[in-house]
């Protein structure tokens, strides 16, 4: 069983390659259904080894197991959290396979195949990402997801935004995969070794920790803060989750930022965490600190934009800083919580870029001002879309609301008003776009401030506009939202997760996870505030519109692949210095 | 001095190529500065694995033992990064070829489809 | 943002990360050291399955997880590339007009032309028992076709060069390296076990067990992929003009 576990990326891998080799003998139908079988059948593996995963087990690919204690080969990682999350990816990527079954933009004529196929090999990237228990082969499965990442936001060529948002993610997320390199170059150097436990075992045998650990710590933040989005790293996303086709947003946002997160977890768990690590109080200083940055200005921005998909990109980009706080607190209950969060977000957020992309191909537009009132006739979508903004806000029995109690209550103190204040935030800005886009309250917006992106000329990406809307495009937001609640509400799934999560995390402690009425009444306070701004905004467009003194923060977003270097920059140095002050004394 | 020379100049590389793409004023020097940033790490990697007096880890003219050898694992790391940074190279390269077709120019100063 | 404010973001972030990697570089412990553990590993595992190119025996053996990732990370640039690069509704295909070439330059390059190809087959043949290997050798391969294009013309190369067929190759490369790592699966221990085949004889060209097929396996997916990323290249500049089609 446990040898099966490389089959999780090989499998997808294969897929890709015969439907790239077969793409060209066979019809269009016939290569998605393909690409549906591989990775729902990933999928199951994946799940299948998530229930034989207690205790967790390692795997050493090539059969290099240790000869005393030490191996050549690279381990992979068989927990909760590493299957947890290739589960994740896995059926995600069979939702946005069936969302653009059939009706996705024409594929270059003789590549029916290309688009399913590269759908599979991130896939596999993100597999691969997720069960990587060897530094280097993270590394890897980064760039390989990364890589397919850029292609597939760029797949609409003939839109200039496209493009130039592919290129800025492209840019901006390898600069940070090689400053993840020097960090494996440094810890090579001082440990010998790349396995993360090895890494950790040789840091610790070295001593205490110095300037060498600190800045292969900080490179190698670097890079996962720039994949999960964290501020000043997270000028991408915006830019990239724009211009992406719809069915690549639900991945990029629902699952993709999540491994980045997943990945600083991971890292500090096994590399950093010891005696001759980065120690806790440091880290939690840097994560904490960057964390509630991000969460903020994440929301800020959310509210500001009038781009439906731009709007939905910042509040991942809020949630990013909730989860950041809730890992860097180093809490067993606040890592339940924030994978029981991150389970249910991912349901809410892809389901809201499916309707949004329901928008886009029935409308030909994204902008919330220019579509006042269009949408009235779409009843179901906007069902959905404002089921959705309510899973956003937290509301019970979504799975959001639950890991963001659990959460809540782990952090304590003033962390759990940002918590409640960002998701409400957030979801305030989808539900106003609700009662715009689909009821037509309000009076229409006047055209905004000129330093934006508005949303309209944007093309469908169905061959055309379409009249009617195809069954699986509303299906499955219809499925992910459920699963967004039956994270909420399956009896026994939160143990199981919390457990899974705990026996590899906080060595044995086991906590347990359960709804509280404070947590039902804070997640129903964030929704109720989420609500009122809302209905505020829509009734006064002008007294919520983003005030002139905003200007400087829509200025940072400024669409230059060289400001945001020159933030990555500034990025690394901040993190150096709130790490340091704890290690200058060791 | 030459204990630490080797890592400086890996530095020193990594540091060059990311102020060049943070001023660059063409889209194609910028994928340029972007594979002088990754020349840094095989720099930096290829160092780390010397070792005084050494040669190259291969036996087919070499009997083993007789002589010492660099480490080999940073070598095959370094020839997976120069893939990695080739093929990153030519999908940059695709994307400007569309930018400079979409938006007319190749300088990021004048790219004003996103902001705000 | 100005130039001048980015300029300052620049010198702040760059100095700060300088700092802290000169600082680091002097915890480092000292060029030239004797201590690489791992090294030391590899290459005492690269002789016991009797393989000469220990790089060879890291990168189809020992890591061959890695190369596997590495692979399909060109795999998946290669689909990119012909996404990103193809012929959208407002353009069209012409034909390019044959150039005239300098005879010495198409001498010189029709005379190269079998050398070099000869030369890229064999560092990939040799890869686990000499420098070079799949990754070296294919890019060699795929180059010196293109000599053609230098040397003949356009045309020339397209005649030798059948794009989807190079595709097609791409794919099967990369799923027989896959194949051979569950064939390690099936009839071993573990995925991308090298334990099937014998080892042979140490500095031959069948040594090392599944090694040369791996290298094989890599060498004609980096041959066909080259080929392919510089055909959708060569197609925009050659090939695809802009307007309103004819």
């Amino acid at each position: 069983m446990d040898a099966s576990l490389p089959l999780l990326v090989a499998v997808p891998l294969l897929g890709a390659a015969l439907l790239v080799a077969g793409g060209r003998l066979v019809p269009r139908p016939v290569a998605e259904t393909v690409g549906c079988a591989v990775s729902a059948g990933t999928a199951a593996l994946a799940l299948v080894l998530l229930l034989n995963s207690s205790p967790p087990f390692l795997e050493w690919s090539g059969g290099w197991t240790p000869v005393q204690g030490q191996s050549v080969g690279i381990v992979l990682i068989g927990d909760g959290p590493g299957l947890g999350m290739a589960a994740l990816a896995s059926l995600l990527t069979l939702a946005s396979l069936a969302y653009s079954w059939h009706y996705f933009d024409e594929p270059p004529s003789g590549h029916a195949g290309s688009f399913p196929a590269l759908l599979l090999l991130f896939q596999g990237g993100m597999c691969g990402f997720a069960i990587a228990g060897d530094l280097f082969n993270a590394f890897v499965w980064f760039e390989l997801m990364s890589v397919v990442a850029y292609a597939l936001t760029g797949h609409r060529v003939e839109e200039a935004r496209a493009v130039q948002g592919a290129l800025t993610f492209a840019v901006v997320t390898s600069l940070g995969a090689y400053a993840l390199l020097m960090g494996i170059g440094l810890l090579y150097a001082r440990t010998g070794e790349l396995g993360m436990h090895a890494i950790g075992r040789g840091l610790d045998a070295h001593g205490c920790p110095d300037a060498l650990v600190l800045a292969a710590f900080v490179l190698v933040m670097t890079a996962l803060l720039v994949k999960s989005a964290a501020v000043p790293f997270h000028f991408w996303l915006p830019d990239a989750h724009a211009v992406a086709p719809t069915p690549v947003c639900m991945l990029l946002s629902g699952v993709m930022v999540e491994l980045g997160t997943f990945g600083v977890w991971r890292v500090y768990g096994t590399v950093f965490s010891g005696p001759g690590g980065v120690p806790a109080p440091e880290f939690e200083r840097a994560l904490v600190t960057l964390g509630a940055l991000t969460a903020v200005i994440g929301a800020v921005m959310c509210w500001y934009q009038r781009h439906i998909k731009r709007l939905l990109a910042y509040s991942t980009v809020a949630h990013t800083g909730l989860f950041l706080i809730g890992i860097g607190v180093l809490k067993p209950e606040a890592d339940d919580g924030i994978a029981l969060y991150v389970l249910g977000h991912a349901g809410v957020k892809a389901a809201l870029f499916a309707c949004t992309g329901i928008l886009l191909d029935r409308y030909g537009s994204v902008d919330e001002h220019a579509l006042h009132g269009r949408a009235r006739e779409l009843k179901g979508v906007a069902v959905l879309f404002v089921l959705g903004a309510l899973g956003l806000a937290g509301l019970p029995p979504f799975g959001t609301a639950l890991g963001k109690s659990v959460t809540e209550e782990a952090v304590g103190g003033p962390l759990t008003v940002l918590y409640v204040a960002a998701s409400a935030v957030t979801a305030a800005a989808v539900l106003r776009v609700a009662a715009r886009v689909f009821g037509g309250l309000g009076p229409r917006p006047e055209t905004g401030s000129g330093y934006e992106t508005t949303g309209s000329g944007e093309r469908p990406e169905t061959r055309h506009r379409l009249s009617r809307i195809p069954d699986t495009m509303t299906a499955v937001p219809a499925v992910l939202l459920a699963g967004a609640v039956a994270v909420g509400v399956a009896p026994g799934f939160a143990k199981v997760v919390a457990r899974a999560v705990n026996e590899t995390g906080s060595a044995g402690v086991f906590t347990s996870v359960h709804w509280t009425p404070a947590g039902v009444l804070l997640g129903l306070v964030s929704t109720l505030l989420a609500g009122v701004l809302a209905l505020l905004a829509v009734a006064r467009p002008k007294a919520f519109a983003a005030p002139d003194r905003a200007l400087w923060l829509r200025r940072l977003q400024s669409g230059h692949v060289g400001d945001y270097v020159a933030w990555v920059l500034v990025g690394t140095t901040v993190l150096g210095a709130l790490t340091l002050p704890g290690m200058l004394g060791g | 001095m030459m204990d630490v020379f080797p890592y400086l100049v890996a530095g020193w590389v990594f540091l060059t190529g990311c102020y060049g793409l943070a001023t660059s004023r063409n889209l194609i020097h910028a994928v340029g500065c972007l594979s002088v940033c990754q020349a840094g790490t095989y720099v930096l990697l290829l160092a780390v694995g010397y070792r005084d007096g050494a040669t190259a880890p291969v036996f087919s003219d070499l009997k083993p033992g007789s002589r010492p050898v660099v480490d080999p694992v940073v070598q095959a790391l370094t020839l997976t990064d120069v893939v990695v940074g080739a093929t990153v190279t030519a999908l940059l390269l695709a994307l400007v070829v569309q930018i400079s077709k979409r938006h007319g120019t190749v300088d990021p100063d004048e790219l004003s489809e996103l902001r705000g | 943002m100005s130039r001048r404010a980015r300029l300052w973001l620049v010198a702040v972030g760059g100095a700060g990360l300088a700092a802290l990697f000169v600082a680091a570089a002097l915890d480092l412990p000292a060029f030239g050291g004797d201590h690489h553990p791992y090294g030391d590993r590899a290459v005492h595992a690269a002789l016991t399955r009797r393989t000469a190119n220990v790089i060879a025996s890291v990168n189809f053996d020992q890591r061959a997880f890695d190369t596997l990732g590495e692979m399909t990370i060109l795999f998946a640039a290669v689909i990119g590339c012909v996404i990103l690069l193809r012929r959208t509704h407002d353009e069209h295909r012409g034909r390019p007009a044959p150039e005239k070439v300098a005879r010495p330059v198409r001498r010189y390059s029709l005379l190269v032309l079998p050398v070099a190809l000869l030369t890229g087959l064999y560092v990939i043949a040799h890869g686990q028992l000499s420098p070079g290997g799949g990754f070296q050798g294919g890019v060699v391969a795929a180059t010196s076709l293109h000599l053609l294009y230098l040397g003949a013309d356009y045309r020339a190369l397209e005649r030798v060069r059948p794009v989807a067929l190079y595709e097609t190759g791409d794919a099967i490369a990369t799923s027989a390296y896959v194949v051979t790592g569950l064939a390690g699966l099936i009839g071993g221990s573990a995925f991308l076990a090298n334990t099937v085949l014998p080892y042979g004889t140490f500095n031959t060209l069948s040594s090392g067990g599944t090694v040369p097929l791996l290298n094989a396996a890599v060498g004609m997916e980096v041959a066909c992929a080259v080929v392919v990323l510089l055909a959708r290249f060569l197609d925009q500049t050659v090939e695809i003009e802009e307007g309103n089609g004819k």
